[in-house]
């Protein structure tokens, strides 16, 4: 495909390393967090861990939504169709996520409740206007890149008064997400932050531009690079944060520059300023309550809430006690340092926000990096 | 999750609708936030929506940066 391929060759990316080599001071060590889950899973798919050198660390962050969508959340949209019979619409990535009571949204269809499971936003109204006798409900999961398109069939749902369609929205914020993980007070619980420079989101930047890290990047004296998705990418972007950090630079570089601009897309932004506005707080799976990290629906479009519509109300469910996720989605372990990782953790079951999907740090390090952990033992036999 | 792929736009249809077209296979997406799209744009297409412009010019002069790199490094050895 043109503009995927050329940017994961294998021979430019072992250039662009031997470059990487060069430039990484072997007296001090490097350690920088990907944000997103889109750039975990590159790094873990391509082997891009592989071609750094010995003394340039890669941290998985938090930027996977369906990870840290929390389990209180999910429970909420498993009740609406198991008991309050909706039609509940969701992207496929959530329909596995396990909640309470030995349940998920795919179990909760086993059981009976009208569960389907849609491409875009737009199906899902799509459903509800050729099902005008049922409450059809959106559980809407996402970063900025997925926010868009929920704010637009809001619109759409009110322009056409629509009465049976709502929206259980868990819009999430990456900007304060990634200030946060520098800035909680658990972080003193667990020691310093080790992290040198972040690789900044590629899709969430199309939409929000790479303006809102540089105040950031100014006020936590972090270099950020916006990164597209490609194994190359990544790898140039890892470049471009060695270098600021040997010349002691902190500023928000575009390495994206194909697909993000310093504004973004305004018409996007437009529509979801004017759909949604912020939550004063929000749990996110492993970091907890994070301040203005969210997003809920206006008071104009109140009747497509299905917060209000239903009168729902959240009740956080903990982790198991013994999960490292928190720490982990903060750079302060590996998965492997984890009790439950492969043992009672797998992405068949999953106990904490890391292994829920494949782009979670954990469920990549299972599929593609765990081998690498194995010493390699050969014996001759006579 | 936020996967999105880069797409050629091959035909506008009504209202904010486009047939787009990504390595053989032919989707209808919405243009709805990319109203500057024109046919034989790319866009980069994530949940059924363009969400962006693909620069084209940009895209080149990334890749002649790592082809740079290439010559470079062909030249120190």
């Amino acid at each position: 495909m043109k503009y995927v391929d050329e940017f994961r060759d294998g021979a430019l990316a072992a250039k662009i390393a031997a470059r990487l080599a060069d430039a990484a001071d072997p007296a001090r060590h490097y350690s920088f967090m990907e944000f997103c889950g889109g750039h975990t899973h590159a790094i873990a798919r391509y082997g891009v861990a592989d071609l750094l050198p010995e003394n340039v660390r890669m941290v998985h962050g938090p930027g996977c939504p369906v990870c840290v969508l929390p389990i209180g959340r999910v429970d909420l949209a498993i009740r609406l169709a198991l008991e309050r019979g909706v039609m509940l619409c969701t992207y496929g990535d959530v329909m596995r996520v396990p909640a309470s009571g030995n349940l998920s949204l795919l179990r909760a269809k086993a059981r009976g409740a009208d569960v389907r499971m849609v491409y875009s936003a737009a199906d899902a109204l799509a459903l509800s206007r050729a099902h005008p006798g049922r409450e059809v409900v959106f559980l809407a999961i996402g970063f900025e890149t997925t926010t868009p398109p929920t704010a637009l069939v809001i619109r759409q749902a009110a322009s056409e008064r629509l009465r049976n369609f709502s929206v259980l929205c868990n819009h999430v914020l990456t900007p304060a997400a990634i200030t946060h993980i520098l800035d909680s007070p658990e972080v003193r619980d667990y020691g310093s932050v080790p992290i040198d420079g972040f690789v900044g989101p590629a899709h969430v930047s199309i939409v929000i531009g790479y303006g809102p890290y540089e105040g950031f990047a100014r006020q936590y004296r972090k270099p950020v690079v916006i990164a597209g998705f490609e194994p190359l990418d990544v790898m140039q972007a890892i470049l471009m944060l060695v270098r600021q950090v040997n010349e002691g630079r902190a500023e928000v570089e575009n390495e994206f520059t194909r697909a993000v601009t310093r504004t973004g897309n305004l018409a996007a932004q437009q529509v979801i300023a004017e759909v949604f506005e912020t939550r004063p707080s929000f749990e996110w799976r492993g970091l907890g309550e994070v301040p203005n990290s969210a997003l809920k629906i206006r008071p104009a479009f109140a009747e497509f809430d299905a917060e209000r519509r239903f009168a729902l109300a959240y009740t956080a469910v903990p982790d198991h006690r013994q999960c490292e996720c928190g720490a982990i989605l903060r750079g302060l372990r590996k998965p492997t340092e984890c009790k439950l990782f492969g043992t009672v953790c797998t992405p068949e079951t999953p106990m904490g926000s890391c292994m829920v999907s494949s782009e979670g740090a954990c469920a990549a390090h299972y599929s593609y990096g765990r081998f690498r952990d194995i010493a390699v033992a050969a014996e001759t036999l006579r | 999750m936020c996967l999105a792929l880069p797409a050629l736009v091959v035909a506008l249809e009504a209202g904010d609708d486009s047939v787009v077209e990504l390595g053989g296979v032919r989707k209808r997406v919405s243009l709805a936030l990319t109203p500057e799209a024109r046919v034989g744009d790319y866009v980069v297409v994530h949940v059924g929506y363009a969400i962006g412009m693909l620069d084209a010019d940009e895209a080149e002069r990334t890749l002649a940066l790592f082809a740079d790199l290439a010559a470079s490094q062909a030249a120190a050895s």
